[in-house]
């Protein structure tokens, strides 16, 4: 008799752990980290809102079938504050208490190398829309980005500049103190070298934020007689050299990453910086239909136009839940293969995974007009 | 041959800015022995009152270089006064390294107190941290020179050099014509003696605390006017740190030396930039090193032993 409550109660117990599983039948949660306080309050508020509306079109649209059984999604928020410490032990909130099955985030690299471990350990799929650190993805087969990383903007630039500009000598000036221009400068050099082009000075300065004066390195760059100019810094430095390169009367097209991604960069340079063209990760004058159709339904949602933090963690959050879609599993091993199989068409463009599970996908290309921003052209990897 | 002269140049318009700071670093350290670290921070004082008064000046005199430069260098002028009676007499005759710390502090205090959010009339005066677009006080022209050696000169260059040579000719004969000047230089030379003669020391002390800075000062409006980018209540260490090294590589309290020592600087920073841009600096050091290691007290310095 005792033997068989025994077994009746193990069994409960199982089928107890069973039913924990599933959560409420029909809906599962989903979770995401972002930064809704603290100095990149702003990143995390776009990022949630584009999440929310992802997931608000996927449970509209009937959500997923799991088991026969119709699934929409319970989407809950949790805040990093920007500080690694507060992410993961949201991460351990997120996965232990709530059970998700993914989650999306963080915002910044630091925060995302934090989370990362805890939910690759978790057999939980994650994915960041915005970290760009390489490192990222390299915690584990359970962790996505929706993003491009750096050197991946200098491929485009050097496409953009080989093929649409047509020009076939190209100089760069870069800051060798930091991670971030310097991936682009190597990348935009090895990819217009194998187009063909030829890199005919490659000039570097040491540290944007105490360097003022440019003229040596630009009297070398105009001394090669590049056609393009390559200046992946952030948009005070950029503004600088290129003002100082067009005293000099260096006027070649010059071109950037999204670092320029600032109104600060026509405030400084003026002049100097019209036509100047630098890639970034959307638009939202990008023509496309999916685009503008994203943009009319965010700005009636929220009241104000998605910038490009919204965007990518709308195609992010739309990325899992396709997955999910696909999979029709909860489990994460099932999502995690979904994604990585994934053909997702996003507003960013088409994704597709590459082996470090980092998108392969296309970038925009912005031109400076009139002291304004404007959409030029989408640019295929 | 183009290049190489050009690379000139630029190390002529950058070896200029650095000049008028440099003199003021070796003029006071000529008189009260004292590196007054703070002096790179005037000089981003300075470039700040341009930002907030070129406009003022535009609108009240019509034309905004000559009367912003002569505003700023009045304003740094009196700056480096109050600096002195506040901070560094009443350590005068204390130990020199008391002395020296404080010309750090003040420095520090300096950077932090202009950091912060000033109102004056309803009117917000804030340095930083984001980069702020300094007036056009000229508009920047190129003169191509004739030749095909390809050369560039900016009408902004020759500002830049000709407003440098015109200030340190002015200060070559207010330190050996005028009184006062020759004060200075008893007061440099033998400070107790100069004393015993009926030399004001307070006085010649503070001229050379307003003197230094209004060329800091005057400084620190090329500055504005060659970048156009005033980037932080930090942006005066760098330009600071290279022109004392000028000052100590002219021989410090020397003023033809700070000059000197100032231009060699720019052009070997052009050069050594030009030759390999990833060492740029360190190169430019380098051959500073190098010239020390030959004259210690500096190109034009004398050396003088301790007498017992």
């Amino acid at each position: 008799m005792r033997r068989l409550l025994a077994i009746i109660l193990v069994c409960a117990l199982i089928a107890g752990i069973g039913v924990g599983c599933k959560a409420k039948a029909g809906v599962v949660n989903l979770g995401g980290i972002f930064p809704m306080t603290g100095a990149s309050a702003t990143f995390g508020t776009s990022s949630k809102q584009g999440v929310a509306m992802a997931v608000e079109e996927f449970n509209t649209a009937g959500g997923a079938t799991v088991g026969g059984v119709a699934t929409t999604i319970n989407y809950i928020n949790e805040d990093d504050a920007g500080d690694p410490a507060v992410g993961a032990s949201a991460a351990h909130k997120l996965i232990d208490q709530d059970k998700v099955i993914g989650i999306i985030g963080a915002v910044m690299s630091k925060v995302t190398l934090a989370v990362a471990p805890i939910a690759q350990d978790a057999g939980v799929p994650e994915i960041s829309p915005t970290s760009t650190n390489e490192a990222v993805t390299l915690v584990g087969d359970y962790i996505f980005r929706a993003c491009f990383i750096d050197p991946f903007q200098g491929k485009v630039m050097a496409n953009y500049a080989y093929n649409t500009l047509k020009v076939k000598t190209a100089a760069v000036l870069y800051d060798n103190g930091n991670d971030y221009p310097k991936g682009l400068a190597e990348a935009f050099k090895a990819s217009f070298e194998s187009l063909g082009g030829k890199i005919v000075a490659y000039e570097a300065f040491t540290d944007e934020a105490t360097t003022i004066d440019y003229k040596a390195q630009l009297t070398t760059i105009k001394a090669a007689k590049p056609e393009f100019l390559y200046l992946p810094n952030y948009y005070g430095g950029a503004a600088l050299q290129l003002k100082q390169a067009r005293e000099m009367g260096l006027n070649v097209p010059a071109g950037g990453g999204d670092g320029w991604d600032s109104p600060e960069l026509v405030t400084i340079g003026g002049a100097a910086v019209e036509g100047g063209v630098f890639s970034n990760h959307f638009s939202k004058d990008d023509k496309s239909p999916k685009v503008q159709d994203f943009v009319a339904k965010y700005t009636t949602k929220y009241g104000a136009a998605p910038d490009a933090l919204a965007a990518l963690a709308y195609d992010a959050a739309g990325l899992f839940l396709d997955a999910f879609k696909t999979a029709g599993s909860i489990k994460g091993s099932d999502i995690r293969d979904a994604m990585k199989n994934t053909t997702f068409s996003g507003i960013g463009g088409a994704y597709k995974f590459d082996a470090n599970r980092n998108p392969i996908k296309a970038a925009v290309i912005l031109q400076i007009k009139n002291g304004q921003q404007t959409f030029l052209m989408t640019v295929n990897p | 041959m183009g290049q190489f002269l050009q690379q000139l140049i630029n190390g002529i318009q950058i070896g200029s800015i650095y000049a008028l700071i440099a003199l003021g670093y070796t003029m006071v350290y000529g008189i009260v022995r004292l590196i007054n670290f703070a002096h790179a921070d005037i000089f981003m004082f300075g470039a700040y009152m341009g930002f907030f008064l070129a406009p003022v000046m535009a609108k009240v005199f019509g034309g905004a270089f000559i009367p912003t430069i002569i505003a700023a260098m009045l304003i740094t002028g009196l700056l480096g006064f109050i600096m002195e009676k506040l901070a560094y007499r009443p350590l005068r005759y204390k130990s020199r390294l008391s002395a020296l710390i404080t010309a750090l502090g003040v420095s520090i205090f300096l950077e932090n107190f202009c950091a912060m959010d000033f109102v004056l009339f309803g009117v917000h005066f804030v340095f930083g941290p984001t980069y702020r677009k300094f007036p056009d006080l000229i508009v920047a022209k190129n003169i191509p020179i004739p030749g095909n050696l390809g050369l560039n000169i900016s009408n902004v260059l020759l500002l830049d050099v000709g407003v440098s040579v015109i200030l340190m000719v002015l200060l070559f004969w207010f330190v050996n014509k005028t009184l006062i000047g020759k004060q200075m230089r008893a007061v440099a030379f033998d400070k107790p003696t100069a004393s015993l003669m009926g030399i004001n020391i307070d006085v010649v002390i503070s001229t050379a605390f307003i003197v230094g800075p209004a060329l800091a000062g005057a400084g620190g409006i090329l500055y504005g006017t060659t970048y156009g980018m005033l980037a932080s209540p930090f942006l005066g260490i760098w330009p600071g740190l290279k022109a004392f090294i000028a000052a100590v590589l002219g021989g410090i309290g020397n003023i033809p030396g700070a000059v000197l020592g100032a231009y060699i600087m720019g052009i070997s920073e052009a050069f050594a930039t030009s030759v390999n841009s990833n060492l740029g600096y360190g190169m430019a050091f380098a051959i500073l090193i190098g010239i020390l290691l030959i004259r210690p007290s500096g190109l034009l310095g004398k050396f003088m032993p301790e007498k017992v």
